[in-house]
């Protein structure tokens, strides 16, 4: 369906990250968010804050992002689309509700405006390292989607298409953004509302003697009800039935689980979303994501000013990780080239898919500002000797 | 439009963000260039030093910072201090004039100064200094169309402040013009003591 | 008699029972209570909500035939808080154990009662972690023995209504499983209140509690609450701390009226922005769903 026009401010701005993330979430529909301000990330619901009231929504400030991650989940149960936004230190206080959304398969976003961590960290500086955390945070098996953006216009396109998928997928997505990203002021066009696509609630239309909560027709998404319409349906955390039923069988969670995971996993290619260029022919490959791939393309810039011929693989979409891709890629490149603000996280899933194909060299940094396009230089040319 | 670093810094309540995000909308929405502003964040609100980075360019800009800047706005002396020794051979310096007392400077830089406070103080608010700024950039720097600049001054201020704020940009920018006809002041043109490091 | 189905049959999910509740628990009791309630009360069930959180009063959710909700330790209160807040229609009725809403749900418990956020908290205060195995909890009173204090707690306990009445709720009532008229028609009276209306339950854990510190069973612990209770509506609730052995006060200790959270929220931003508020509520009115299509 077409996005409501009273959320899309349409016309040109010029905003940073942060706020173009607001407004992406206001043009998919959100209409509820529950935060707690923490540095990078507070910008966003700040104005959500102040441009929520005027298109008929909530925003509440809790008293902590336990409670926030948790609030937002109610709101969609009472037929809202929300989100949250948090940086690292509360990104891990909400890692229990991410499974507990993985669990009950509520839509919803996750916002995390990447700082430098661990701990406190450095709360005003870049960082990508809660790459492994957005996956893996949360107890138990569940599968995530998790979107990297690398300019405030992005921010808005892909803060929309993270809805999408949520309510697709009845996933929690992770927003991935970092604070370069997300203080970084750019140009951003906003369309007009009817060249929005937002994909609608997959809302049960069975009545509610037929309607089974967590049944599924095929596609592994089971349909969605709200509270107040009659369906009296159950749902919990617990490992539960068809009929949202707790059930802590084995064969009950072997059937749950997988599905969790395969709903996600069968539609990989379909999630994926990547930008290829200079690929064929190419000796080396960087694969990046994020801030880090526009400092990336300067290094690469430089690379072919010297004549190597290097090819950029950017990671939009980072879970589900793109493995059959980077297996391919493999099988024609001599290395893979891996800058990111960390000590070496989505590196490894590239070694892994590349299974000894391709070499991989990790650009580390433990964060507090960009690499130098220099430095992703110097590995290029290693991985060319 | 070559691609052109640029950074502005002062204290915090001058309002260096904004006369960056006036600068950045006029190169990338008025002009139909690209820019890329990116801040430095303290933790005090007003009063700390604050500085912002703005890179414009014909084409999308890649790397977000700044290192070596072409063109340094200082409107502080801990900014100056701080920025000067950064700023590019032959780049150009841009000072108000009554907050920053120059020294050592790079015989190579071309240097262009305005008393911005005390002109928008004439416009009975010195709240407005840092669209004078903005007014005697656009004249001194060529970078931008002054008329693409004007758009972004409307647009990014309050509607109250509007015609202030353009009665501040043409204040700046008519004191830029004919300081660009007088040339640079290239260092020597106001001598300085240099202060020693005692 | 035409009576041949229990009443309350109708409010349960038939299809789940038998329960996991202990012979003697009291947590069964209040539930029969919350349906005497619905029945006398005469809400319409298709806008209750119920939303629990984990431990053996949380499992309250998964037995009622209403649209329930069984969410993660400690944080019913803010989920119901999203519930109530995405849709104002609903009734939210928040049904959950001492240590979850006041230990690691705590911090939401003062201030969804400090905003005044219109939901019905049931609190089931066995003074102990039951589902867990008998663990000491923010109500457990001096001495007694629990599987982490063997040897008699120490620290001081919650006194629940005192708490709530300082943090903010309008409505605050303390029955035991003996009182089973006044608890229904206390439930019932939160229902005509606009606000966080919080009743505690004192209730027997047989299992663990009583056992654990010689208490004798849960006929027993009737007997003890029949003696020990002193009805004292508006009662300070500073007078309300419980002991192991002691005088336990109940009745209705506060009932009052404060603005709720939306009335305020939409008050404010009426107040500031005028025409151009829109309320989330409109939004329910309009021609299609913004979120379903």
């Amino acid at each position: 369906m077409k996005a409501d026009p009273k959320g899309v401010l349409t016309g040109t701005h010029f905003i940073d990250g942060d706020h173009a993330c607001c407004e992406g979430a206001l043009a998919a529909g959100a209409r509820f968010s529950a935060g707690y301000p923490i540095t990078p990330s507070t910008e966003i619901v700040e104005r959500f804050a102040a441009r929520v009231p005027l298109v008929g929504g909530t925003f509440i400030q809790m008293e902590d992002e336990l409670a926030a991650s948790i609030t937002l989940q109610g709101a969609v149960w009472g037929g809202a689309k929300a989100f949250t936004v948090t940086s690292g230190p509360g990104f891990s206080l909400m890692m229990e509700h991410i499974g507990y959304a993985a669990m009950t398969e509520t839509p919803c976003v996750f916002v995390d405006v990447q700082r430098g961590g661990p701990s406190t960290g450095l709360p005003t500086l870049p960082a990508q390292a809660d790459m492994m955390q957005a996956r893996w945070g949360s107890h138990g098996d569940y599968e995530v989607i998790a979107l990297c953006p690398n300019s405030p216009q992005e921010c808005f396109d892909l803060t929309i298409k993270a809805f999408n998928f949520a309510e697709e997928f009845r996933v929690p997505v992770m927003f991935m953004m970092d604070e370069v990203v997300g203080h970084m002021t750019e140009k951003v066009v906003i369309p007009p509302a009817d060249r929005i696509e937002v994909t609608p609630r997959k809302h049960t239309r069975k009545s509610a003697e037929e309607y089974l909560p967590y049944g599924t027709n095929g596609d592994l998404v089971p349909e969605m009800a709200h509270a107040g319409e009659g369906y009296k349906f159950h749902m919990t955390g617990l490992t539960h039935d068809e009929r949202g039923y707790p059930n802590m069988t084995p064969q009950t969670q072997d059937k749950l689980v997988r599905r969790l995971q395969n709903k996600i996993r069968d539609a990989a290619d379909r999630i994926m979303i990547a930008e290829e260029e200079g690929i064929g022919g190419a000796d080396v490959i960087v694969v990046s994501y994020g801030i880090t791939s526009r400092v990336a393309q300067k290094g690469i810039d430089m690379a072919r000013a010297r004549g190597l011929k290097v090819g950029k693989f950017r990671m939009i979409t980072c879970w589900p990780f793109p493995e059959k891709r980077i297996r391919e890629l493999a099988e024609k490149a001599k290395a893979f080239v891996v800058p990111e603000l960390n000590l070496g996280q989505m590196v490894r899933e590239v070694e892994r898919a590349a299974g000894g194909k391709a070499r991989t060299i990790a650009v580390s940094h433990a964060g507090g500002s960009v690499h130098r396009p220099e430095e992703i230089l110097n590995a290029i040319l290693e991985a060319t000797r | 439009m070559r691609l052109t670093e640029i950074r502005l810094a002062g204290f915090g309540g001058q309002g260096v963000i904004l006369s960056a995000i006036v600068l950045g909308k006029a190169a990338s929405i008025y002009q139909g260039a690209f820019a890329t502003m990116t801040q430095s964040f303290g933790p005090e609100a007003r009063g700390g030093a604050c500085s912002a980075q703005l890179i414009v360019s014909e084409s999308q800009t890649l790397y977000p910072y700044v290192s070596q800047p072409d063109i340094l706005v200082v409107m502080s002396q801990e900014a100056y201090s701080k920025f000067a020794p950064e700023l590019k051979d032959g780049g150009m310096l841009i000072v108000e004039q009554d907050l920053v007392h120059l020294e050592n400077i790079n015989a190579e830089v071309k240097v262009y100064s305005v008393p911005a406070t005390r002109l928008a103080e004439d416009l009975g608010k010195r709240m407005v200094l840092n669209i004078v700024m903005v007014g005697f950039f656009t004249a001194v720097t060529e970078l931008l169309e002054p008329d693409a600049v004007r758009k972004a001054v409307a647009d990014s201020v309050p509607e109250r402040f509007r015609e202030l704020n353009l009665k501040a940009f043409e204040k700046g920018y008519e004191y830029g013009i004919q300081a660009l006809s007088a040339g640079p002041l290239a260092g020597e043109a106001e001598p300085q003591m240099a202060f020693s490091e005692e | 008699m035409s009576e041949l189905v229990n009443p309350v049959e109708r409010f349960l999910r038939t299809d789940r029972m038998p329960h996991i509740w202990c012979p003697g628990c009291g947590i069964g009791t209040t539930v029969n209570c919350f349906a005497r309630a619905l029945i006398d009360s005469g809400i319409d069930l298709q806008s209750l909500a119920l939303v629990s959180g984990i431990g053996c009063t949380g499992r309250v959710a998964g037995y009622v035939k209403l649209d329930s909700f069984h969410t993660t330790h400690g944080r019913a209160i803010p989920f119901a808080t999203g519930l109530k807040l995405a849709n104002p229609k609903l009734n939210v009725v928040v049904y959950s154990g001492d240590g979850d809403l006041s230990a690691i749900g705590g911090n939401h418990l003062i201030h969804a009662a400090r905003r005044n956020i219109d939901l019905k908290v049931i609190c089931v205060n066995n003074l102990i972690y039951a589902m867990t195995g008998g663990q000491t909890a923010p109500t457990t009173p001096g001495h007694a023995i629990t599987a982490t204090s063997p040897y008699g707690a120490f620290e001081p306990s919650f006194n629940l209504p005192h708490l709530l009445e300082a943090a903010g709720a309008v409505y605050v009532a303390r029955w035991t499983t003996f009182h089973v008229r006044q608890l229904a028609r206390s439930i019932g009276e939160a229902f005509q209140k606009k606000g966080f209306s919080f009743i505690e339950v004192i209730s027997p854990c047989p299992t663990l509690y009583q056992r654990r510190n010689q208490l004798g069973d849960g006929l027993d612990t009737m007997k003890y609450y029949k003696e020990a209770s002193k009805v004292r509506n508006g009662s300070p609730t500073s007078e309300a701390g419980l002991t192991m052995t002691g005088e336990i006060v109940v009745g209705k200790f506060v009932d009052r009226e404060r603005p709720d959270y939306q009335t305020m929220m939409t008050a404010q931003m009426t107040e500031s922005l005028g025409e151009r508020y829109i309320r989330p509520e409109m939004e329910h009115e309009e021609e299609g769903c913004g979120v379903c299509g």
